[in-house]
């Protein structure tokens, strides 16, 4: 891709979060809290992509994603690369990976789940990271993606 | 191994070697009783929902064990009612006995019962999810009956997609050399899940709709309830609902030594003309039941070592 092209703005400092699902984007965004958030958010959506066909790509300016943050990226968009900018260059990659334990960040489907009825944290199990699937570590429900809501 | 402070949630929790040391200490119990065993210890049965026959299956092992039994068996007699959660319930009971059993219609409610719990919890059923110890007197029952688990064909009958003593079963004889039958019409078959499952360990098994076409290879045949408000269209559940109800002409067509098992209480799955056979294993069943949960109460206390 030459620089011409470029339709979001590099940043100076904070997260770049590239390779979405266009479709996953403002989920991604959402996790992130962006009300309160006091610096810029850059978002992009329906950008070209030779691997995906349609993708999206977040940048948040000053602003590094906590790990469980970074968790819930790997969750909703497995596929998307996390970097962190630093005075314009890509300061470090994150590999992002689903946790084999997924706490407190995801709701269980299950409407009867003791997580739904009582103030009890989620717990996750990882059963297969292809396609995804979870398992509730109280009810045993098994989630693919499509069932992933975020606490 | 010891088995002293473990909880008793999920089937999931318990290897291959844990299932086999629970039978073989339900063997031995069932051979030499232990009336003095658990003298001086309670056992607090928590019946959230009520679920007579399992409840009396422990009040009965607890006391054939020498120990003492405290509960209730349905939470409109407890603080329940005024909203007290599982957590602060099990934070109470942990103080007055030295085993919980918990039975709670809410899905996860034992596993959070048990991270509450400073002394082992036994789960009694949470939900549609999981009920071990029925697991547990099903393997019993299976291995009593035929001496053996590995080699066996078990021909699961019935509502397989939401029947959770299927599932549990399923789940458990994973571990060992079996071919399973799941014998159901297509709205009820298994869950692709515990089929993919078994994929992956590469064992053997077969989905079928006629129990008449598997009958001749099985040596153990479930049985379970169908109700009919699972069904999406009472046209099928009355086309269907013949092809799932046995009686003993189904033996015409059966190994003739196939045992019969239910997790009762049935309706009219097995009719009576079959209980008088030495195939119907499902009163047997419920009474290893008793034995299989003196087992699990000896080891999780500490008793039996």
């Amino acid at each position: 891709m030459t620089k011409k092209e470029i339709k979001i703005p590099a940043i100076k400092e904070g997260t770049v979060i590239d390779h979405i699902r266009s479709r996953e984007t403002f989920k991604i965004m959402r996790l992130a809290n962006p009300q309160e958030f006091e610096h810029t958010i850059n978002v992009a959506l329906n950008l070209k992509s030779k691997k995906m066909g349609k993708k999206g790509v977040i940048k948040f300016s000053n602003r590094v994603l906590t790990q469980d943050e970074v968790n819930k990226v790997a969750l909703l968009a497995p596929e998307a690369t996390v970097s962190i900018i630093e005075d314009y260059k890509v300061k470090k990659k994150i590999r992002i990976k689903i946790p084999q334990i997924i706490e407190n960040i995801v709701k269980c489907s299950n409407p009867n789940c003791i997580t739904n009825k009582e103030d009890v944290k989620t717990r996750f199990d990882l059963a297969k990271e292809e396609p995804l699937q979870i398992r509730c570590a109280y009810c045993e429900r098994m989630m693919g993606r499509e069932d992933i809501h975020l606490n | 191994m010891s088995f002293k402070g473990r909880d008793i949630i999920s089937i999931r929790d318990l290897s291959k070697r844990d299932l086999l040391a629970i039978l073989d200490v339900a063997a031995k119990l069932e051979k030499n009783p232990e009336p003095e065993l658990m003298k001086g210890k309670v056992l607090a049965t928590l019946f959230f929902e009520p679920s007579t026959r399992t409840r009396l299956s422990f009040v009965s092992a607890m006391e054939r064990l020498g120990g003492q039994v405290l509960g209730f068996e349905n939470s409109d007699v407890t603080s329940v009612k005024k909203g007290e959660t599982v957590w602060d319930t099990i934070k109470m009971v942990e103080r007055y006995a030295d085993v919980i059993v918990q039975r709670h219609k809410i899905e996860g409610s034992a596993r959070l019962a048990a991270e509450a719990s400073s002394i082992p919890v036994i789960n009694a059923g949470d939900g549609a999810n999981q009920h071990p110890t029925q697991t547990l007197l099903d393997l019993y029952t299976i291995q009593k009956e035929k001496g053996k688990i590995d080699g066996l064909n078990i021909g699961f009958v019935g509502d397989l997609k939401y029947g959770r003593t299927v599932h549990s079963l399923c789940m458990a004889l994973s571990h060992f050399k079996t071919k399973q039958y799941f014998i159901a019409p297509p709205a009820l078959q298994m869950p692709q899940y515990y089929l993919d499952d078994l994929d992956e360990k590469k064992l053997p098994y077969v989905v079928e709709q006629d129990l008449l076409k598997a009958a001749p290879e099985l040596d153990i045949i479930y049985m379970t309830r169908i109700q009919k408000e699972r069904f999406p269209d009472p046209v099928e559940y009355n086309k269907l609902k013949g092809v799932y109800q046995i009686d003993k002409s189904l033996l015409e067509h059966s190994k003739p030594d196939v045992r019969i098992l239910h997790p009762l209480p049935r309706v009219n799955e097995i009719n009576m003309d079959l209980d008088e056979t030495e195939n119907a294993a499902y009163f047997r069943q419920a009474a290893n039941g008793v034995v299989v949960r003196q087992a699990i109460i000896g080891l999780v206390s500490g008793m039996i070592p």
